[in-house]
């Protein structure tokens, strides 16, 4: 069982500034860290290898900073870690991304062909969630989002067990192997690193491959070039005025909020809200 | 089997990385065990880097360190309620090589140089705590982690867990502090455009300014502030012993406000926006608070040794050195196999031989004297600002009168006799 983990460097969005004049994302403002929902994959390879024994790969693309985020995955135990950093992929979105990913998941392959494919649901610094299912039209395996468990790997029968999170209830697929997976949260607790993995990963020299280490290559599909996604206008969300907190016993609380409501009507029309996330 | 080093530093702090540094030039097995996120997340200092002892572990570092600002002006205040009595010195040679000493974030510093450790082939973990040391036959033989499969074996495993080193009390060699030996300081990064900075302090580019801070800056009890500029920040703070905060029923976050919005600093800190909250304790009960240093198996340096010189404000340095001498009877040890208690002592030798041990020796009633003797901050400070005004205050009075004056109002609140003792006893503490 070859099990391939895409992650992805992001800065920490929980204390990242926005700049006032741009509103991009000022990136020295916060550290880099692994994507959240990636280690959650990493975690998932975990369990999985320790059921069906095999090997756990990472691939990252980024600049040679990344190299940080392989390590962190070797902690959480992956076997080996592979980085693709060139100037070519620079600027790239989702279709060039995954257009590169996919040619360095070829590559992997064809050292060791691969079983499954993990992605986070999506990178906390653009929160599309593209990534993954562009891979796995690119490699024609099945893309399965929003995964919150895996069962049933059946090595012989290349078949596995998938729970799908839905808005409401869960959706149960059987699927054949490789397929690709993208993890929810819930599929897992990251689990505190045991030090020889620790010892391991502080030596881990992953292996870092350029533009022309992955062969046959359109470079016209790389980099800003190969991306025709055009960021129109970015702008940060009004901040949300604080509420009123109602006390008291709940009978109490009741009659406060039939007041509210009753001299409110405006509150219960429904506000236009935003879908962009 | 768990995996055997040939030492162990715990703590990634300017001791333990120094110590570590040091060992792994020297072509050493080196594990340097950090519990916080990276090094430097959980250290704190008011923010001065002195350049003598750093540069004596790796020559110019200020080529490639992320440093603040050299220090070009050294100001001390003796501050009242409305009034500061001022000295200080100003000298641009310390703006130039080899500089006398640096302002630095310690968050970007301590990973700079736990990353010049790694480079020198040290292997450093994070996020790891060392819960205890593994002793077998009374010799330390490695460390337990809080990780699972977390035992490490070593030959030596140097103490650089800072000022309440948990690991040298379970060994014994500590006992628990009396809150006169420990100073809790409080401290903030203060954002401030550069030009700013640059305006208030009358700097120029890559110039920078410390000040210290007595007297009313903690409201006359044993400690002192600071207010030192680093490129596009300020660091603040204020430390006073525990005991003194206990016995004047002090809290230490109310007493940085006070002196934030002290009349003398305010107009200092004035648009900026506080960017951090840091809070720590001091070693500061100096000669007689140091513990055994050396075991068999085992040495304990920096801050976990009680190596900060509270008068001058000295502390870093003397971990880095102590670190590095650390390092060096650690390399002798290898080369005779020997890592028995006597063979280790080569760095309590170093050590009390030293410039540490002699100024700790020389310091060592300072502290005591003036926390039994609270008038120095209280009543001196004070008297000093109502001397100098009156004194430059133009009213027509011979300057010969006012001398006069000024006597007599300081020897009626204290005393001659009273006075002399203090000044005796002053000078006996620090002689």
């Amino acid at each position: 069982m070859h099990i391939v983990v895409c992650v992805k460097q992001v800065p920490d969005t929980k204390i990242i500034k926005i700049n006032p004049k741009t509103n991009t994302l000022d990136r020295r403002s916060a550290p880099a860290i692994l994507n959240p929902y990636d280690a959650h994959a990493v975690q998932a390879a975990v369990k999985i290898r320790e059921e069906t024994g095999g090997m756990i790969s990472v691939l990252s693309m980024g600049p040679p900073q990344a190299v940080a985020i392989i390590k962190k995955s070797i902690e959480i135990g992956a076997d080996r870690g592979y980085l693709i950093s060139d100037r070519a992929f620079a600027g790239a979105d989702t279709l060039a991304t995954s257009y590169a990913l996919s040619k360095a998941l070829q590559k992997i392959a064809n050292e060791e062909p691969i079983d499954l494919v993990i992605c986070g649901k999506h990178a906390i610094d653009g929160d599309t969630g593209q990534v993954g299912p562009g891979i796995a039209r690119r490699l024609d395996i099945p893309p399965i989002t929003n995964v919150i468990e895996v069962s049933e790997v059946n090595k012989a029968e290349k078949t596995v067990l998938i729970k799908r999170k839905q808005i409401s209830g869960y959706e149960l697929i059987q699927t054949q192997l490789p397929c690709l997976l993208t993890v929810e949260k819930e599929i897992n607790s990251i689990l505190y690193s045991p030090l020889p993995n620790m010892l391991r990963a502080a030596r881990y020299e992953p292996v870092i491959w350029a533009v022309s280490d992955l062969g046959e290559v359109d470079k016209t599909q790389l980099g800003l070039k190969g991306s025709p996604t055009i960021v129109g206008k970015m702008f940060t969300p009004p901040k949300l005025e604080g509420g009123k907190k109602l006390e008291g016993s709940s009978d109490e609380q009741v009659s406060q909020l039939m007041d509210i409501l009753m001299e409110r009507k405006d509150l219960l029309k429904l506000k236009e809200t935003s879908t962009a996330n | 089997m768990p995996e055997k080093f040939d030492v162990i530093v715990v703590g990634a702090g300017p001791a333990g990385t120094s110590c570590a540094y040091t060992c792994a030039k020297s072509g050493l097995n080196v594990l340097l065990i950090e519990r916080g996120e990276y090094p430097g997340s959980k250290n704190v200092m008011g923010g001065v880097l002195y350049r003598k002892q750093m540069e004596e572990i790796i020559p110019e570092f200020w080529k490639e360190a992320p440093l603040e600002r050299p220090v070009i002006e050294q100001r001390f205040w003796m501050m009242d309620k409305e009034s500061v009595v001022s000295f200080g010195y100003k000298g641009l040679e310390w703006g130039m090589e080899p500089y006398n000493n640096f302002t630095v974030l310690r968050a970007h510093f301590d990973q700079w140089f736990a990353r010049k450790a790694v480079e020198a082939g040290a292997l450093l973990i994070n996020e790891t705590v060392v819960l205890e040391c593994l002793v077998e036959n009374g010799k330390v033989i490695g460390v337990r982690t809080d990780r699972p499969d977390g035992d490490i074996l070593a030959d030596v495993v140097v103490l650089a867990d800072g000022v309440n080193s948990l690991l040298s009390k379970q060994l014994g060699f500590h006992k628990e502090f009396r809150p006169d030996e420990v100073a809790l300081t409080v401290m903030e990064v203060v954002n401030l455009p550069k030009d700013k900075i640059n305006d208030r302090f009358n700097l120029e580019e890559n110039q920078g300014c410390t000040i210290e801070i007595f007297g009313d800056s903690t409201k006359g009890n044993l400690g002192t502030a600071f207010l030192y500029t680093n490129k596009e920040s300020l660091n603040i703070g204020v430390g006073t012993t525990l005991s003194s905060m206990i016995k004047a029923k002090l809290k230490p976050y109310d007493l940085l406000d006070y002196l934030k919005t002290h009349p003398m600093i305010k107009p200092y800190l004035e648009g900026g926006e506080s960017a951090e909250y840091l809070a720590h304790l001091i070693p500061e009960g100096g000669y007689r608070s140091v513990p055994r240093v050396a075991g068999n198996g085992v040495l304990v340096v920096g801050d976990a040794a009680q190596l900060v010189n509270a008068i001058h404000r000295e502390g870093s340095n003397m971990a880095m050195s102590s670190g590095k001498m650390a390092a060096e009877a650690v390399i002798e040890a290898k080369q005779a196999n020997d890592f028995s208690e006597s063979s280790l002592n080569r760095y309590k030798d170093a050590l009390y031989g030293s410039f540490i041990m002699k100024d700790l020796e020389k310091y060592k009633d300072a502290a005591h004297v003036f926390e039994k003797y609270p008038q120095y901050l209280r009543d001196y400070v004070p008297m000093m600002n109502r001397a100098a005004s009156k004194f430059f205050t133009v009213d027509g009075t011979p300057k010969r009168d006012k001398q006069k004056e000024i006597m007599r109002n300081m020897t009626s609140e204290r005393g001659k006799f009273g006075m002399l003792q203090d000044i005796y006893r002053a000078w006996k503490a620090v002689k």
